[in-house]
């Protein structure tokens, strides 16, 4: 495929007031690559929350409202392997029987998770421009297993020279996060994360990359509460902006 | 109680439980690396799979054609079938027939279905003795426990656990902890069963419609005996089990045994045809097979949950579950657990007695990719979520639809999708998440029990990205 002159991007809704720093280096990691980026300002949310809890009428609204955004025939960058596979995997499912069904399918059709986007289709090649660092990558299930993205996040980290990348215990294991699971099954949300920071902390990484907040949300949120007995964790950071930050020219 | 209580007790208990989830982890990591041996080729792998769907699929399709036919050759072959709608009848049947053959004694192989049907406390009851022959069934029948997975089913047990259990029921075979004297200690304990019970009873694993073949997959050589020693054998299945053909059964078998415990092929096959014929020297006088419906028939009518069906009962989605390795089976309740049982026990059952197995899932998806039959089981659960808060959603014949939704619940995904339909008043709801980040609480509620609060960066991604100059349309 030859790279787009333009793409849409999601920023997904945990970004756009959790992260926004992770969706603007996705961002500029497009733009630096030479691709106007266009973010608009009206969506909100794919409707994953609200599908994954049973509540589907509801989720069918919200998803409605997003599929305005996107009307030009151009690919829809999300950085998030979780609401690129909701969109990707289960729209479908969502929309069934609705007269916009063709639509959203439409808009499936030309969506790429952030990473799958960067490998895939513009075959980015980045110069490492940081310093030393041993991390560690967590693959979200929905970007591993959903979208098949876990080797393109690895593919664009070995790229970069001073980047050292170890590998925790049980790597493809859920780390707990879920959704409204890590509320309404608190404690074994709980326990799992619990063994997912103790592999992370093992491996002796100064940061945890990932393709997407929520497990990042889960697992850095449990590093800072852990914090206390254990000492400080790895750093979490979404794998846009750690590349913006060794990459870009400024730097 | 409600349910939900009820199994956050049990998910309390079983985090507290050390010795079991220490089991569990190691048990599972075990049983995952084994199976992952056994598959070296991925396309390889993937092209089983379809076939073992295809042929699954198959089966369910033209389930009501098959059984008739399966009864038909079985009955030609001189095996009794019986038809049991509920739990109930099947121990009823079995009881009426144990009870004709003057049967007082039986040993019993491996059987999930007698699990359903509690057919060992109904016949104990009737002052029937009821030895489970399979050892890990044979432990936690001493232990009066029900089993806490479906292929290995005293797995939260650890060896000390079992030599105690052992020297308390036979104290006059001495104490040891070596695996291998504890493995011959049952095995002397239940050979002389074996010898002189009156009735064998069994699952079955597949029964082949052309020929009236039950087969039986097992590894102790307890299933042998149990069907072949005594003077009766009495076998129990769901009427899923039924295949169409003999030339089904290698490649199910092969998917099965690599599935569940990595191994390429079990120690003992065995498959049943017919009773002790006049030239023949052993084998029962008489063969039963009580063929058990317990809503699998309601389960069939709905096209996308019907896929509930297709599952050979390998427990591959339980080994490859990080919600099950660190609760374990017993904290589900039910006589299936892991995702498996996420899905069939609330259909089973009615989401108003187990819909609430359906939140033990993170749809991680671990458990699809795995399932040798290519059960969507993520998609089934995410359905039964749908079902469960939503009693006008389908035509489904569920029980229990609806009997999930909570006021609090339903009207925190109404005020949801009143921000994040609407463009407008989502643009509003951030201005004021963002601009009064101050606010947060710093707990909240179950999610700051394990981790450190969230908190609303103070300038949006919709502001950043205009803020550099990026267009939005």
């Amino acid at each position: 495929m030859k790279p787009p002159e333009r793409v849409y991007f999601f920023g997904t809704c945990l970004i756009d007031m959790l992260y926004p720093k992770a969706g603007l280096a996705g961002m500029q990691l497009l733009r630096q690559a030479g691709i106007k980026v266009i973010y608009p300002k009206d969506q909100t949310c794919c409707g994953q929350p609200a599908f994954n809890s049973g509540y589907r009428d509801e989720a069918l609204s919200v998803a409605r409202s997003l599929i305005k955004c996107f009307p030009q025939n151009i690919p829809v960058v999300v950085p998030s392997g979780s609401c690129a596979g909701m969109i990707k995997q289960h729209w479908a499912e969502l929309f069934a029987d609705q007269v916009d069904a063709e639509a959203a399918a439409e808009i499936a059709s030309r969506t790429y998770e952030l990473t799958q986007f960067l490998v895939d289709v513009l075959d980015l090649k980045l110069k490492d421009l940081g310093k030393p660092v041993k991390i560690a990558v967590h693959t979200s299930c929905s970007a591993r297993r959903e979208m098949g993205v876990a080797e393109h996040i690895e593919s664009l980290l070995g790229q970069l020279d001073a980047v050292e990348l170890v590998q925790q215990e049980r790597k493809a294991e859920c780390c707990g996060f879920g959704g409204t699971f890590a509320i309404k099954q608190a404690d074994i949300s709980g326990a799992m994360v619990q063994d997912k920071t103790t592999s992370l902390r093992a491996t002796g990484a100064e940061r945890v990359i990932s393709q997407d907040c929520g497990c990042l949300m889960n697992i850095g949120g449990a590093f800072d509460k852990q914090a206390q007995d254990k000492g400080k964790g790895p750093v979490t950071q979404h794998i846009a902006e750690f590349l913006w930050e060794r990459t870009h020219a400024s730097n | 109680m409600h349910q939900t209580e009820a199994f956050h007790q049990r998910i309390d208990k079983a985090l507290h439980n050390e010795q079991a989830r220490t089991s569990f982890r190691s048990t599972m990591s075990g049983l995952m690396q084994k199976r992952a041996a056994q598959f070296p080729d991925n396309d390889e792998l993937q092209a089983l799979r379809d076939q073992a769907r295809a042929i699954r699929a198959h089966a369910l399709t033209r389930q009501p054609e098959l059984l008739e036919q399966l009864e038909q050759k079985l009955t030609a072959n001189g095996i009794r079938v019986h038809w049991a709608e509920t739990a109930q009848q099947a121990n009823e049947i079995i009881y009426q027939i144990l009870h004709a053959a003057d049967a007082k004694t039986l040993v019993k192989g491996k059987s999930m279905v007698s699990e359903e049907t509690e057919l060992n406390h109904y016949l104990e009851q009737r002052n029937i003795e009821v030895l489970e022959s399979d050892l890990g069934e044979f432990i936690i029948q001493l232990a009066h426990e029900p089993p806490s997975h479906i292929v290995a089913p005293a797995i939260h047990k650890n060896v000390k656990q079992v030599a105690e259990l052992f020297h308390q029921f036979f104290p006059e075979l001495g104490y040891t902890e070596n695996i291998d004297e504890l493995t011959l200690l049952a095995r002397q304990i239940l050979r002389d069963k074996f010898a002189n019970a009156d009735a064998g009873i069994s699952g079955v694993n597949f029964a082949v419609a052309e020929t009236g073949t039950l087969c039986l997959v097992e590894n102790e050589g307890n299933g042998r005996l149990s069907t072949t020693a005594p003077r009766l054998h009495i076998a129990i299945t769901g009427i899923e089990k039924v295949v169409a053909k003999l030339s089904d059964i290698p490649p199910l078998l092969n998917i099965l045994t690599k599935s569940a415990t990595g191994q390429p092929i079990t120690t003992y096959f065995n498959m049943i045809s017919r009773p002790r014929q006049p030239d023949e020297k052993d084998g029962p006088q008489a063969v039963h097979l009580v063929l058990l419906d317990n809503q699998r028939s309601s389960i069939r009518m709905d096209e996308e949950l019907l896929d509930t069906l297709r599952c050979i009962r390998c427990g591959a989605c339980i080994n490859h579950c990080p919600v099950y390795v660190q609760v374990g089976g017993h904290a589900y309740g039910t006589v299936y657990p892991g995702p498996i049982g996420c899905v069939l026990e609330p259909q089973r059952l009615g989401l108003e007695k187990t819909g609430i197995l359906t939140s033990a899932c993170t749809m991680c998806g671990a458990c699809a990719e795995v399932c040798p039959v290519r059960i969507p089981l993520p998609k089934l659960i995410n359905r039964l979520r749908a079902e469960s808060v939503n009693a006008a959603r389908s035509e489904a014949h569920i029980n229990g639809k609806g009997s999930l939704r909570k006021l609090t619940e339903s009207q925190a995904w109404a005020i949801w999708r009143l921000l994040y339909a609407s463009p407008r008043n989502y643009r509003l709801f951030r201005w004021f998440a963002t601009r009064l980040r101050g606010l947060t609480p710093t707990r909240l509620g179950a999610w700051t029990r394990y981790r450190s609060s969230i908190k609303p960066a103070p300038r949006s991604l919709q502001e950043l990205a205009q803020q550099e100059g990026f267009d939005h349309e």
